[in-house]
């Protein structure tokens, strides 16, 4: 019993991840039409961020402040993703608007450029990123169950960021100009919003979540140039279940898949757990094919 | 003005040259055939199995085509089709191989007898017909399951990538089973014939050719007549389908079914000429890398989803083996590069200069000629509403 709630906490953090990772694909794609399969290319970049900062606190910062590595690598792959999503928005995807299946081709070819030169920089094997030593440990609730800290840790990291996102799309002055366009992109340019500049500036957005989550990855295990394409799928999967266009979507539907992968890879085997959930998700969509929330429209061509 | 002599005459004119350019396109199509057909005589036998693989590759590109190019619907599950094609047919070839005793994956992983459903495939009779129905089966399923409810697009996409993910994780997982990351390997003999003769490797180049052709005939013979319309009609406005009465559905999908099928006949086709098969072919990586051959070749034509196979994938054997670093990057610029500055590929290409030189030279005789005319593009409401434009303006 212990060792199955430990799984399922797992299954809630690993969910967590997922969540940040889709979070910016469901806006990015509820708001331009546009599928960014080097999405995972981000995590990516995001987690050797991390190890490129652990590396230089090791070599250059006193012992002690060894452990702040970490909230600096969360700052920097922040703002290291912000803008190379702001510079792939400006020289590539712009030209991608309401083109989805061009832009996942075209957005795959970026993701090959990316992992071969994270290959070409950092090498094919997988690095391992030295957690700070705050994290060790755990809070024991019974004699065998103990929740590890890096998990609780990326739990409460990913509630944070989510509230942030939250008011920031919700009650703030630019993410109401963001949910217009993604409502009505010709009344909302009518009215006099930027709609290009909303469109950059939440790309980036998408891209620098996608920054943060590849740093809390790199509490689970090492890190490797193709670390987003195990990502991805699922991240797309959760878009798919959830739904485009609202927060709540994308957070069910994020803890779902997160948790019930988990749940089934305990009953049964890895492989043949990810076979059930990808039946499940199919079943779902019998039910509702539009996913768990979405935006209502009476367009009949959505595009 | 038009008047009525001059409608006669260019729509005579246009027959002429669609009569023309059709007969070009089957003189080089014919002669592609020929020269592949002559390969055997002035390759040697590394670069014709090279050839030979590169020929089945075509199959799945023009499966690909048929499902991408023509009804618009991107499957990213064809490269898992193309591996569940090769899986079947690996299971005959390695029963033979193993001559009635346990495979040696099995007895390594612990198996003390055939699991049952590995049985049957030691008769080719069952194997051949199931490397190609059971795909076609699951492609169905998926297909009904997602057609039904109008999800398409993009979200198709995603699911048949998904689904392609995860059965490459299962043929992993289940060791005991498929032989997990190494696959099915030490295929030794097929029909008896000895796989590392040259002998058989001709025999099994002129088997891929033949499917090759057969495809060709079959996509060919789909796309031409009103079937073809239908496709086209379900890429550009699948709502007005619809609307005149149609039901997409069954549309849809048949022809993900055919195109699961072409591609499992090309899996079939592929596996005994490299004697293995292993998750690495049936993963994401080589499903998507199918739609850059079409893409680079030009979609929407079959001819060109020929040739985008050959010229990428025998750029990718010359590159890869001596800079794969590069390659990897090159390969990369070629999908964005193919989407955004050559949509239609290398026909679209060579159909656009042929235009551009035909146009001055129309210029030069009759200038009621200069605009191309509305059989030589590719058959889109898009296309069909700029001409029926251009046509207002002149009147």
């Amino acid at each position: 019993m212990d060792t199955f709630l430990l799984q399922i906490f797992n299954g809630i953090s690993v969910g967590s991840i997922l969540l940040l990772i889709a979070l910016g694909l469901a806006i990015t794609f509820g708001l331009m039409k546009v599928i960014n399969m080097a999405h995972g290319e981000f995590i990516m970049i995001g987690a050797y961020v991390a190890y490129v900062t652990q590396l230089i606190f090791a070599r250059h910062v006193s012992k002690s402040l060894f452990g702040l590595y970490f909230i600096v690598a969360i700052v920097l792959a922040f703002v290291a993703t912000w803008l190379i999503g702001l510079l792939l928005e400006g020289v590539l995807i712009r030209f991608l608007y309401g083109r989805p299946l061009d832009s996942l081709l075209a957005t795959w070819g970026v993701s090959m450029v990316l992992q071969q030169l994270a290959r070409s920089i950092f090498g094919a094997p997988n690095v391992d990123v030295v957690s700070p030593t705050w994290l060790d440990g755990g809070i024991k609730v019974t004699e065998a169950l103990q929740l590890p800290y890096k998990r609780l840790f990326i739990i409460g990291f990913v509630a944070v960021c989510i509230i942030g996102i939250y008011f920031y799309i919700y009650r703030s002055a630019s993410g109401r100009r963001m949910r217009a366009v993604m409502q009505n992109r010709d009344m909302a340019a009518c009215v006099g919003i930027p709609t290009r500049r909303v469109d950059a500036y939440t790309f980036a957005l998408g891209s620098g979540l996608a920054g943060m989550a590849g740093v809390a990855l790199t509490l689970l295990g090492s890190i490797g140039p193709s670390i987003g394409t195990y990502y991805i799928v699922d991240a797309f999967m959760v878009v798919v279940l959830g739904g485009v266009g609202k927060l709540v979507g994308t957070i069910l539907g994020a803890l779902a898949i997160g948790s019930v992968n988990t749940a089934l890879e305990f009953g049964t085997t890895a492989s043949l757990g990810k076979v059930l959930v990808f039946g499940l998700v199919i079943l779902f969509l019998q039910w509702r094919p539009q996913g768990l929330f979405s935006i209502k429209t009476r367009a009949l061509d959505d595009n | 003005m038009i008047t009525k002599e001059r409608v006669v005459m260019r729509s005579e004119i246009d027959t002429v040259k669609s009569i023309k350019s059709k007969f070009l396109g089957n003189w080089a199509v014919i002669a592609t055939g020929l020269v592949l057909a002559a390969a055997p005589f002035f390759l040697s036998d590394f670069r014709l199995n090279l050839l030979g693989k590169f020929l089945t590759f075509a199959i799945l590109a023009l499966a690909l085509d048929l499902i991408w190019g023509y009804t618009g619907i991107l499957s990213l599950g064809q490269g898992l089709f193309f591996g569940l094609g090769a899986y079947g047919f690996a299971m005959y070839l390695k029963l033979e191989a193993s001559g009635g005793i346990l495979p040696d994956f099995m007895s390594w992983s612990g198996l003390t007898k055939l699991p049952w459903f590995w049985k049957p495939f030691a008769s080719a009779w069952f194997a051949i017909p199931m490397a190609i129905i059971i795909p076609m089966a699951l492609a169905s399923i998926l297909g009904f399951l997602t057609f039904r409810n109008r999800i398409k697009g993009v979200y198709f996409s995603i699911l048949t990538q998904a689904m392609t993910l995860i059965f490459s994780i299962l043929f992993v997982g289940q060791q005991q089973y498929t032989g997990g990351t190494n696959g099915i390997t030490n295929l030794k003999t097929i029909f008896n014939l000895p796989l590392a003769e040259p002998s058989t490797h001709r025999i099994l180049y002129y088997a891929a050719l033949i499917g090759l052709a057969a495809s060709y005939l079959l996509c060919h013979w789909l796309v031409r007549g009103r079937f073809g319309r239908i496709l086209v009609a379900i890429r550009d406005g699948e709502n007005r389908l619809r609307f005149s009465g149609y039901n997409p559905v069954p549309f849809k999908v048949f022809v993900f079914a055919v195109s699961a099928g072409l591609a499992a006949l090309a899996g079939a086709l592929f596996v005994p000429q490299v004697g293995i098969i292993s998750p690495a072919m049936l993963g994401i990586v080589p499903s998507i890398e199918i739609a850059i051959w079409v893409a680079i070749g030009g979609r929407g034509t079959l001819i060109g989803a020929v040739i985008g196979t050959l010229l990428v994938s025998t750029a990718k054997s010359g590159f890869s083996e001596s800079y794969p670093d590069i390659w990897s990057i090159f390969m990369g610029a070629l999908f964005i590069g193919a989407v955004l500055l050559f949509p239609e590929g290398v026909v679209g290409v060579y159909n656009k200069l042929r235009q551009r030189l035909r146009a001055r030279k129309s210029v030069l005789e009759v200038p009621e000629l200069v605009e191309p005319s509305l059989y030589e593009t590719p058959f889109t409401v898009a296309n069909l509403e700029s001409a029926v434009k251009a046509g207002s303006k002149r009147a």
